[in-house]
């Protein structure tokens, strides 16, 4: 167990020791149907009904791979600047484990079908390339309820109820090279580095990557050593780390922990540990009595992999444009710097501005909005943005209602404020709220005139030739119209009245 | 047959297949008739052979019944409709219970049919029931299945050989005229060799083994058992082809084997024997009637050479790695999860300790053995020096193959070392039993077709010896051929089938199951 | 090469075999003499030598990415030793994986 009096403040932590991590992240594909058999992957079906002899391992059963998986996992090699191997196979990891049908999981060994790439991430403006080292295709396990115990979580637990629908949806990794010399940025890399692949894969269409529903996890590589070492430290594997903000908080952990450890002249322990999302912690998973020994082999009951270059080159013609260009060129598109596009990103504000400039707003009104009022508003109900109940499109009429003169910036906020509060589209929200700006004379006259009469020293000095005066009874006409009238057109009428 | 002189009752089960479908075909007899024959023989005979785990005897029937309503409607019935048919027990079969012979199965009904089950009952041909043996088809004798061994209807007292040993037993003693059996290691060849009758192992991937329960997925082939060579062609071809759901599976024309068994020549045909095997190491008799076989080849126009395949000696060595290290694989899922058998789930032990506790009291010992073994061959540190070698040495195999069929048409060698011993001989002591496979592995490993077909009697105890023919992968149709030839000329020099020459079994009086 | 009553129970735990002690003697002793005699293919030639992993020299048998009909849920759990909540019912399981 963790003593959290054992830790080393973080700063302090990386004052002596230089942090190295990995990352192995798993993404199911988004194929319509499983690895290995034609059972569907849709999320929530009743337990065991997208199950068939294949995916849930009767004997007599046996594995036809999915082309589409298979192209699926060349495009993320291809994206991810891999070479595409000429010729590969599967091999069966042989473990007993009540989540898996077969007991042994059809995974690929030596023989991945994508090595040797990067993926370039921007980290406080400074670009980190991060190798790398595999991509490979296997197949996801069941799920367990575990049941009797008081939380639900394996320890404890009486007995356990699997449902085998994940079984078999097809699952690639992607695993980095050792990515060194990032300091006191590892954390952040870590998590940098998470969001660029999965704004990788989702603009790639292979795979929903949702965290929340596991379809992207994470386990992360933590080693330290003091600075200059000749090699690097013992590291340690925390396992299924399941959002961007747990990555960067347990490498921050592992971090702080294993100062500590080195620290006290003793050795990291190379071992799997599990993240606590309540805590921020690493514990040290139950240690197994054997040590594991998967017996890897050559899955005779398929045959090898030998993508065709013509395939491989038709997927790499049809890759989208990726997020890095994408990024490039809208920043050059909207004419902002660089750190000006990273707070985009990091706001996740990018697809929003892009639809709302596509839906009509020009750039710099499409930013002004998402990362001026929305962000706020986003801040204060402590929401993502994407998450707002609002649409580009909505924000694109806003800012065309704004440039049409119909409302003012201020009337504006309020019109988001209606919209964000489920009272419609922004006209409807115009409408049922009486936000249009009063610009005809009869109104404003009599709004003015009411003004006069209640100022009259403002009035008078206003005669005396003090003209400047007059933003005091154009304040007085704003209130009194609740913001709407036309501002110009008050101080106008104000003048020729005093004239 | 003359019109008006159909056979009835137990004349119906001494036709062979090809009898047995042309008479179904041409109304002669009624499917029903000739299935409820097969059940009655069984009843019979089965107290003593033990030639099957379970007799499907409605659901026959009731299949019989649809191939005889089909023919009275007219509808166009394919080769073997009608005809009898032992189905070994490690074929999925939706409607009967599949045990593989162990207790860890004991009552498993699978939820679908094997490709073989499929392509059989789309052809019409009436499943009997499910047939005996060595569990999970690790044997050469029956003696691993755990429901009891079967025993060889030339002798009781002695092995059917195995693993198919149910299937062989089932079609020496006229119970089925066919049977499906699966080869790894020599386990079609081997028990139809021991059984006076005709056993063949298609190319590998020639017939699906999706529903075959794995053994070692790299090797095991299902094919057919007959008491001629034309029925196992007729069967060959039923029930092969190319199958989707088997990524090994080959996807090409099933060679022509039933024209090849029709067409019964050998003259110019170059068979090379196997210089390896053809020495000393085989029974006496075994050797003899092995010689003569040669002889009779000759005598019909091959021509016969000696052709050394060297690395044949090593084939026994790295098969008994090869298919322990898949088989330990394999096997694994049988961990009291999801089917099958649970032992000791008292609420307190562990998933863990009730897999150990279900493996350990649901396979025999031959199982577990392989198990180990293969669990030792694939471990890290091992790896290289066993599965690693073993399988250079299939390499290896199958390169003498390939210079010898430059050379020749076919190799041929006796099927096994010796005739059927007696039960119990070799039942702890493995290596022993393994020597039964050892002319029987090199076509495993290479994946290439090869049949047996008996060739007389040892005269030191009276009991068959097989020929086996080997030929190339895809060229099943080659081995068809000498096969039927040699069938051919024996049957003349016999005066009838090899069978024949079996003393009659006991019959016993009993209800159809 | 030889192996050892420890190695074989090794081998047991790690194949989830519960033998008994008389049964880790008895195979102990076979499985020496069985590895014994198949280490004989060291004595081959390799060098250069491909393994023979399939016995059919095939490449890329795939399958389209369509749907085909599953078992129903009570198909599924038909051969279940024991199951509940249209889920199969495991004993409790130690070690997460």
């Amino acid at each position: 167990m963790t003593d959290l009096a054992h830790l080393v403040p973080y700063e302090e932590a990386l004052s002596r020791y230089e942090p190295v991590i990995g990352l192995e992240t798993h993404v199911e594909l988004g194929t319509t149907t499983k690895m290995f058999c034609g059972c569907p992957t849709t999320f929530g079906l009743e337990p065991n009904s997208a199950v068939c002899p294949v995916c849930l391992g009767l004997p007599g059963s046996l594995p036809v791979a999915n082309r589409t998986a298979i192209e699926y996992t060349i495009r993320i090699g291809l994206a991810l600047n891999c070479s595409i191997a000429t010729w590969c196979r599967f091999a069966r990891k042989n473990y007993f484990y009540p989540d898996m049908p077969k007991d042994f999981q059809i995974s690929q060994y030596d023989e991945p079908l994508c090595t040797d790439g990067w993926l370039d991430v921007v980290v406080e403006g400074r670009t980190v390339r991060v190798g790398i080292e595999r991509v490979h295709l296997e197949e996801d396990t069941g799920k367990s309820l575990h049941m009797g115990g008081a939380t639900g979580r394996i320890h404890g637990a009486e007995y356990s109820l699997v449902d085998y629908n994940r079984a078999g949806i097809p699952l690639v990794e992607v695993v980095t090279k050792p990515v060194a010399g990032t300091g006191e940025l590892a954390p952040e890399t870590a998590r940098l580095y998470v969001t660029e692949l999965r704004d990788l894969l989702r603009s790639l269409g292979v795979s929903d990557v949702r965290m929340e529903e596991g379809s992207l996890r994470c386990d992360v590589n933590v080693s330290l050593a003091p600075p200059g070492a000749a090699e690097w430290g013992t590291r340690t594997e925390t396992k299924n780390v399941n959002s961007l903000r747990s990555v960067e908080r347990s490498v921050r952990f592992e971090i702080e922990r294993q100062a500590a450890v080195l620290d006290a002249g003793q050795k990291v322990v190379q071992e799997t540990r599990h993240f606590h999302e309540d805590n921020g912690t690493t514990t040290a998973g139950r240690s197994k009595e054997e040590a594991q020994d998967y017996r890897y082999f050559p899955e005779p009951d398929l045959v090898p992999v030998a993508p065709d270059r013509d395939w491989v080159e038709q997927i790499r013609a049809s890759l989208p444009e990726l997020p890095a260009a994408r990024r490039d060129r809208l920043q050059a598109e909207w004419g902002l710097s660089g750190l000006e596009m990273t707070q985009l990103q990091n706001a996740g504000a990018l697809d929003l501005i892009g639809a709302t400039v596509a839906a009509g707003a020009s750039p710099p009104d499409a930013r002004k909005w998402w990362m001026g009022e929305l962000a706020r508003h986003a801040n204060a109900t402590g929401t993502e943005l994407t998450e707002l109940a609002i649409t580009p499109a909505q924000v694109a009429r806003v800012s065309t209602l704004v440039r049409a003169g119909t409302i003012n910036d201020k009337l504006a906020r309020q019109v988001l404020d209606g919209v964000l509060a489920g009272e419609g589209d922004p006209d409807a929200v115009v409408a049922a709220r009486g936000l249009a700006i009063v610009s005809d004379d009869a109104a404003l006259t009599e709004a003015v005139d009411a003004a006069i009469a209640a100022n009259p020293d403002i009035a008078a000095k206003i005669r005396d030739g003090k003209t400047a005066a007059v933003g005091a009874l154009v304040g007085a006409v704003m209130k009194a119209t609740r913001g709407r009238a036309d501002a110009s057109r008050a101080r106008e009428l104000i003048l020729e009245r005093m004239s | 047959m003359a019109a008006g002189d159909a056979p009835t009752g137990s004349e119906l089960t001494r036709l062979s297949a090809a009898e047995i479908a042309a008479a179904v075909a041409s109304g002669d007899v009624s499917a029903v008739e000739v299935t409820q024959a097969h059940l009655d023989r069984i009843v019979a005979v089965d107290p003593d052979v033990h030639a099957f785990l379970h007799v499907a005897g409605i659901g026959a029937l009731a299949a019989a019944e649809g191939v005889d309503r089909k023919r009275a409607a007219g509808e166009p019935l394919g080769p073997l409709a009608g005809v009898p048919l032992a189905l070994k027990d490690v074929m999925t079969t939706a409607d009967m219970p599949t045990t593989c012979g162990s207790k860890i199965l004991e009552g498993w009904r699978p939820p679908y049919d094997a490709t073989v089950t499929k392509r059989l009952r789309a052809a019409g041909v009436v499943i009997l029931g499910k047939t005996n043996m060595d569990e999970f088809a690790m044997g050469s004798s029956t003696e691993n299945s755990a429901y009891g061994p079967s025993h060889n209807p030339w002798d009781l007292t002695r092995i059917p050989g195995g693993s198919s040993g149910g299937s062989s037993a089932a079609v020496a003693a006229y119970e089925a005229p066919l049977a499906i059996g699966t080869d790894t290691g020599g386990s079609i060849r081997q028990p139809a060799a021991v059984c006076g009758i005709v056993g063949m192992k298609p190319t590998y991937g020639g017939s699906s083994r999706y529903g075959l329960v794995a053994f070692a997925s790299s090797l095991d082939t299902p094919g057919p058992l007959a008491r001629t060579v034309l029925d196992a062609a007729l069967l060959h071809e039923v029930m092969s082809g190319h199958d989707p759901c088997d990524s090994t599976s080959v996807d090409a024309p099933v060679p022509p084997v039933v024209a090849a068994a029709r067409h019964a020549d050998v003259s110019g045909l170059r068979v090379g024997v196997v210089t390896e095997f053809s020495g000393g190491g085989s029974q006496t008799g075994v050797q003899a009637r092995f010689t003569e076989a040669v002889e009779l080849l000759e005598s019909l126009g091959a021509k016969v050479v000696e052709v050394s395949c060297p690395h044949f000696t090593y084939a026994l060595p790295a098969y008994y790695l090869i298919a322990p290290s898949e088989c330990s694989s394999n096997l694994a899922r049988f961990d009291a999860m999801r089917y099958g058998l649970r032992v000791g789930d008292d609420g307190v032990r562990s998933a863990d300790e009730v897999m150990a506790l279900t493996r350990e009291a649901g396979f025999g010992p031959e199982v577990k053995r392989r198990i180990m073994l293969g669990t030792y061959a694939l471990s890290s540190g091992y790896y290289d020096a066993y599965y690693g070698k073993a399988q250079q040495v299939r390499t290896r195999i199958t390169q003498d193959f390939e210079a010898a069929f430059e050379q020749v048409d076919v190799l041929v060698s006796p099927t096994t070392p010796t005739t059927a011993f007696p039960l119990g001989e070799r039942a702890d002591d493995p290596m022993a039993m393994y020597l039964a496979d050892l002319f029987t592995i090199p076509s495993d490993l290479a994946g290439n077709a090869a049949i047996s077909v008996p060739c007389g009697l040892a005269p030191e105890d009276g009991l068959p010896v097989g020929l086996q023919i080997m030929a190339p992968a895809l060229a099943d149709d080659r081995a068809y051929r000498v096969a039927a030839a040699v069938e051919a000329a024996l049957e003349q020099r016999w005066g009838g089938p090899l069978l024949a020459q079996a003393k009659e079994l006991r019959e016993q009086a009993g209800e159809t199951r | 090469m030889s192996i050892t009553r420890d190695e074989v129970a090794h081998l047991a735990r790690l194949s989830r075999l519960a033998l008994t002690d008389a049964e880790l003697d008895h195979f102990a002793g076979q499985l020496d003499q069985i590895i014994g005699a198949v280490a004989r293919v060291q004595e081959v030639a390799a060098e250069g030598i491909p393994p023979m992993t399939h016995a059919v020299p095939v490449a890329n048998v795939f399958r389209d990415d369509v749907e085909v009909p599953c078992l129903t849920p009570e198909q599924a759990l038909s051969g279940a030793p024991a199951a509940e909540q249209s889920r199969f019912r495991v004993p409790r399981i130690l070690t997460e994986d």
